[in-house]
């Protein structure tokens, strides 16, 4: 049975697999009885409304909130039961609609630090040489997430945006193999969305990525596949351009605002 | 380009931060050092010592509650286990109780007991937050401490032990002032220093950012918890090398020593010096432990916790983040007053 387990994992060529995925809250079902499946390196949004769900159903595949219902297998393996810091390890990235940064400490060593959680020795005692393999790491990801000129103010100093792009840097530190991306978009300016695009499009191919966004054009430049939620559920999933002319899908997500 | 950015750097304000730095501690080092050659017997060894070792007690606290963000009461337990192991497996008025061990034996050995006591409380006080973590550690202390009085088999309830003195070193009498002020300079200097390194380390960062937000330490693939535990480890261990000096300055160890009153004398210490920066529970320890001895010229000796309780409040009501983070905004230069830490 463990073997047959195996062999399925290593022919399954899916990223994230969700099945029958439930989470509630006392009466409220926030998600409900979602399955779906992305392959490896598959670039997906999510759409909805807001309560349809949809951070919800990233806390249960990060393990912020454990499911209630349903498994979830990460490259095969099931991580239903696994804390989160064991997901990560394994190469799963999130980043949140909220900045959530250790606003205390420097850029660098918020993104120095995410490559170090992924990695060995986590509880270190000694000081790292700014030649230590991590720092050179979190030198890189300021560079490519463009804060390298802020790279050591503290984060309660940075814009909005240059907090929303080190969002983005945190889920990129140590090889990750796909990442959640939880509105990137939210607040930005256009010019700071052009900027947002330009990295995620820069992201390394093998990459996948599922990307929540009420900003459409953003959604639709970067994603491949698109899959609608509503209320708590999967209510359409195809290609970008299937999507943004279904009749239905205008009706719930986007209130009529292209009708 | 790049050799032009190197270049600046050697110059940058970080360097010149780094050489008044040096310059600092050095002027600092020397006045500790030199402090016992103009000072009275009461001076060095009542204020002197005892300021160095309960400030050791303090940074233990501040170590935990600053960069860990978790407020421990049980501190002075820690080093209370540390005293009373001492006085366990080594000497004491009780030959009866006391294994009699030699002392590098059986410091080491107390050290030890007391950090996994400090790790279990921690594994305890970990899984909760704020209010809870306080209250937590404030039952493992009085627990502790009633568990002392009332167990006379390890413990020698009530009395306690007395006769603990620190080791005979190459025929040095460590209790004398001299030496023993020296003794806790050196422990002190050594914890204050390992905690300004580690503070730096990637231990240390983590630690902050844990108390920064716990949740993005998760989803970078932290063990949140494992590292709230290590940090009460590692406090346990300040506080057992304070609760050392601690048990050879009094000579003795008993429950009163570690009842609940003397416990929150460690916060009102940690505090009042500031809990921003590792040299604020020495501040903390040495305002307290002056009003301690004077109040009793200043007002009725009974009247102390007045005077202390009043001095507590006008310090955090002036300064929230205590003597030092008063003294870090008067000689800011930077107009734009940098950020807060907190």
């Amino acid at each position: 049975m463990q073997r047959a387990e195996r062999l399925k994992s290593v022919a399954s060529s899916n990223a994230l697999e969700l099945s029958g995925v439930s989470r509630v809250f006392g009466a409220l079902v926030a998600v409900d009885n979602v399955t779906f499946s992305v392959t490896a390196g598959e670039r997906r949004a999510i759409l909805g409304s807001n309560g349809a769900g949809k951070t919800t159903l990233f806390n249960t595949i990060t393990g912020d909130f454990p499911p209630s219902n349903g498994r979830i297998r990460f490259f095969g393996e099931d991580i239903t039961e696994l804390p989160p810091y064991e997901r990560i390890r394994r190469g799963l990235r999130r980043t949140y609609q909220n900045s959530q940064l250790f606003r205390g400490l420097p850029v660098l060593d918020n993104l120095y630090l995410a490559v170090r959680g992924v990695g060995r020795r986590r509880m270190s005692l000694l000081r790292p040489g700014e030649d230590h393999p991590a720092r050179v790491a979190a030198q890189q990801l300021a560079h490519a997430i463009h804060l390298e000129d802020v790279a050591d103010r503290p984060v309660s100093e940075l814009s909005h945006g240059q907090q929303r792009q080190l969002e983005i840097g945190m889920a990129l530190a140590g090889a990750p193999r796909f990442i959640l991306f939880d509105e990137p978009a939210a607040g930005l300016s256009p010019a700071e969305r052009r900027e947002l695009v330009d990295i995620l499009k820069a992201l390394p191919t093998h990459i996948g990525f599922i990307i929540i966004e009420h900003d459409l054009a953003v959604a639709l430049q970067v994603a491949e596949t698109v899959t609608v939620m509503h209320q708590g559920r999967v209510f359409k999933h195809g290609l970008p351009a299937d999507i943004e002319t279904d009749p239905e899908v205008q009706r719930i997500y986007l209130g009529g605002r292209h009708g | 380009m790049t050799i032009a950015i190197q270049d600046t750097a050697v110059r940058s304000p970080a360097n010149v931060a780094l050489h008044g730095r040096i310059a600092k501690y050095g002027l600092l080092g020397l006045a500790l050092l030199a402090y016992p050659l103009m000072a009275s017997d009461f001076w060095i060894v009542q204020i002197g010592a005892q300021t160095l070792f309960m400030g050791t007690i303090a940074l233990s606290l501040m170590w935990l509650g600053g960069y860990g963000g978790m407020v421990s009461l049980a501190q002075l337990t820690f080093a209370g286990v540390a005293a009373y192991m001492v006085a366990v497996f080594g000497v004491s008025n009780r030959p009866d109780i006391s294994l009699g061990w030699e002392w590098w034996a059986a410091i080491p050995v107390a050290l030890l007991i007391a950090t996994a006591f400090a790790t279990i409380t921690g594994m305890l006080a970990a899984r909760t937050e704020g209010i809870y973590t306080i209250m937590i550690t404030l039952a493992i202390a009085v627990a502790f401490s009633l568990f002392c009085r009332q167990n006379y088999a390890i413990f020698n309830g009530f009395a306690g032990f007395a006769g603990l003195k620190p080791p005979s070193l190459f025929g040095l009498d460590l209790r004398a002032p001299l030496p023993f002020y020296y003794l806790s300079l050196a422990f002190a200097a050594a914890s204050y220093v390992g905690v300004v390194y580690v503070t730096r380390s990637t231990f240390g960062l983590a630690l902050q950012a844990v108390r920064d937000n716990p949740r993005r330490m998760r989803a970078i693939g932290f063990n949140v918890y494992a590292h709230r535990v290590a940090a009460y480890a590692m406090s346990g261990l300040l506080a057992a090398v304070g609760g050392l000096l601690l048990a050879w300055f009094n000579g003795r160890i008993s429950p009163g020593t570690i009842a609940a009153g003397p416990c929150i004398n460690t916060l009102v210490m940690a505090v009042l010096g500031g809990m921003v920066h590792p040299i604020g529970p020495y501040v903390g320890a040495l305002v307290f432990i002056l009003l301690q001895n004077f109040a009793i010229d200043l007002i009725d000796p009974e009247r102390f916790n007045l005077v202390i309780g009043v001095a507590f409040l006008i310090i955090v009501l002036a300064s929230p983040d205590g003597l030092v983070g008063l003294w870090q905004r008067m000689t800011r230069r930077r107009p734009e007053g940098g950020s807060s830490q907190r």
